[in-house]
């Protein structure tokens, strides 16, 4: 897979060059709604097309996705499969929780703990987890009826990101006793994907894979590409738009906590091809935009940019994106303008989420408020089966 | 899935069902033994497990899933662990098949219900599997799907009809597949093994002078030779090992 021989990305100048502006607050308007059920027809939902050369926006569907863009323009999509990583659990002292899996390094897991309940409620309205210390086994409940051994993993760390584990920061850090097929068909076996409140029924795995899914990785659908079907994508490669892939563990959206909520996106490992570097490096050499479908593919492919050179392989990315002004919490990385990727589709995001401030690191402030307001007046949907946007 | 410099394809993942004995224990054998990282699937988690631990011992990649093929709660069970195990699958191989219930019978003596479950495990099933693994090959522009054939899916022989008809249409699916992907670089085939001594031979034919039957082994060598070929050949090309063997 990953390879000695790494082809190196000599970086174009920037396509549009924008000044950062200072943001004036926005008057109060009517929140945006989320979709609450993936739709049928995937490929038809909206599109809103954020055109930074003419600073216009466009009302389309991603079905002409193909008319936006150009041949040669390269779409890289993030093929990670969504896993079931909700998952029902007690403690030894028979208390029951929800574990969310975030993050996999080593085989070691991070999860979210939930008090008793499910999806059904808010995140921020579940009982508070239980007690844990470290060395405690928590035993999975299967869902499935077949016989099984359930699954046990073990408490290693309380407070895998410095704060201990409470409600406030109910983060842990897990390992599983089994280890390879065992552990997969396990997880597979107890977990159900994670979801919230807003979602109006019980999600199957099949609601939340994007068509070309392979490694189970991300623990929540890589929304951005859940439009695209079969149909589409065979659309645009016979129109000359070249596809390639990177897999990338997207992470939870949403922990119930505040304070963990700052702290999102945590670290998450990719892989990214040879044969996608290569993809990048001819499309950019031909100048010719690099369109990151997702701002899991963005966090990749800037992570795995050294100066000019564009590496191979796997990584964690731990870089968040965004324009300066957001790089207040110490803590955090320094923000980083993207120079890899030149153009992105995501999903409609409102003004202060993590999503949001990486479209700010594409787009000026101003256009970006203006296809807020324009959202909000056309009813755009928000959340992983709503629509989407493309800043072009 | 790499052509090395004799042009021969060698494939580094593959996903073989009906992996516990006869053809697909062959197949995952041959495939492990080439350096193939091989995932088996079979419904039987002791018969499997017992029939791969030789593989191990000398030396190959091979792992277990214990799953029906016919349940739709467990095909992104197999999907995803064996994608999480040995990436991105390069070769999928449709052998888990049914015959329905034995002695065969007429298909005016066929229960709708039997036929409907011959159909899940030899069709829906597969599918279902398909479209979780060949959309990954085909975003990245390479893979092959084969499917195990045989010549029951061609000629009509009285008593055979629910197998007939799922490896009819598993066929036609494969073709359809492969005119729909042929852009894309996903290779879909259907290979006709011939009569080889095997459990189903043996359930569908109990009197067959055993003497006169080929070896899965054998077979499996063929197919993993006639897969190294897979990019010489037309998508969607229905081969059978006798023919193919003597042309």
């Amino acid at each position: 897979m990953a390879s000695s021989v790494t082809p190196s990305l000599r970086l174009a100048p920037a396509r549009t060059p924008f000044r950062l502006r200072s943001v004036q607050p926005l008057p109060l308007q009517r929140p945006l709604q989320p979709a609450r059920w993936p739709a049928d027809d995937r490929a038809g939902q909206r599109l809103l097309v954020i055109d930074r050369a003419s600073a216009t926006l466009q009302d389309r569907t991603l079905r002409d996705l193909g008319e936006l863009l150009t041949p040669g323009d390269l779409l890289v999509f993030n093929d990670a499969a969504t896993l079931p990583a909700s998952l029902s659990a007690t403690t030894e002292a028979g208390a029951r929780l929800e574990l969310r899996l975030a993050r996999e390094s080593g085989g070691v897991f991070w999860a979210v703990v939930l008090g008793s309940g499910d999806w059904r409620s808010r995140t921020e309205d579940r009982l508070p987890p239980p007690a844990l210390a470290v060395g405690d086994t928590l035993t999975l409940t299967s869902a499935s009826s077949d016989r099984a051994p359930p699954l046990t993993a073990r408490v290693v760390d309380l407070a895998p990101l410095g704060a201990a584990y409470s409600r406030a920061s109910p983060l842990i850090a897990l390992e599983f006793a089994a280890t390879g097929a065992a552990l997969w068909n396990g997880l597979y076996r107890a977990g159900r994907p994670i979801q919230y409140s807003h979602v109006e029924r019980a999600l199957e795995l099949w609601h939340v894979q994007n068509v070309f899914a392979s490694r189970p990785w991300a623990f929540e659908l890589a929304s951005a590409a859940h439009g695209f079907d079969w149909a589409l994508l065979l659309a645009l490669k016979r129109r000359g738009i070249r596809l390639a892939a990177l897999t990338h563990a997207a992470g939870i959206s949403s922990t119930g906590s505040q304070e963990l909520d700052r702290a999102l996106p945590f670290p998450e490992r990719y892989e990214i091809p040879e044969a996608t570097v290569r993809a990048i490096c001819e499309t950019r050499r031909e100048q010719q935009r690099v369109v990151a479908v997702g701002t899991s593919v963005v966090r990749a492919l800037e992570s795995a940019r050294t100066g000019t050179e564009l590496r191979a392989g796997r990584g964690e990315a731990t870089l968040v994106l965004g324009p300066e002004r957001e790089r207040r919490r110490a803590e955090r990385p320094t923000r980083t303008r993207p120079r890899v990727v030149d153009s992105v589709i995501s999903g409609i995001h409102q003004a202060g989420e993590s999503h949001y401030s990486l479209l700010e690191a594409f787009a000026p402030a101003a256009l970006l408020e203006r296809a807020d307001a324009h959202a909000r007046a056309l009813g755009y949907r928000v959340h992983e089966f709503g629509d989407a946007c493309l800043v072009l | 899935m790499k052509a090395q410099e004799n042009a021969v394809l060698t494939y580094e993942t593959a996903l073989v069902t009906g992996a516990s004995r006869g053809l697909g224990l062959a197949l995952t054998e041959r495939l492990a033994r080439g350096g193939t990282r091989v995932v088996a699937v079979a419904r039987d988690a002791g018969a499997l497990e017992a029939a791969l631990s030789p593989l191990g011992r000398a030396g190959g990649e091979v792992h277990a899933i214990a799953a029906d093929v016919s349940d739709k709660r467990a095909v992104h069970r197999i999907a995803g662990t064996a994608a999480a195990l040995v990436g991105p699958i390069d070769l999928l191989i449709h052998n888990a098949s049914s015959l329905g219930p034995t002695p065969l019978r007429l298909l005016l003596d066929t229960e709708c219900e039997d036929l409907e479950a011959v159909l899940q495990t030899n069709l829906i099933g597969p599918f279902r599997l398909s479209k979780l693994i060949a959309g990954s090959m085909a975003l990245r522009g390479r893979g092959t799907l084969l499917h195990i054939s045989s010549d029951a899916a061609v000629s009509a022989y009285p008593t055979w009809g629910a197998y007939s008809v799922s490896k009819a249409a598993q066929d036609h699916l494969g073709r359809v597949l492969a005119a729909e992907l042929d852009s894309s670089g996903v290779r879909v085939f259907s290979v006709d093994p011939g009569e080889m001594d095997t459990r189903m031979h043996a359930d569908a034919l109990p009197l067959a002078d055993r003497t006169t039957l080929r070896r899965p082994e054998e077979v499996a060598d063929s197919i993993v030779r006639l897969l190294e070929r897979a990019h010489e050949i037309p998508n969607g090309t229905r081969a059978e090992v006798e023919t193919w063997r003597a042309a």
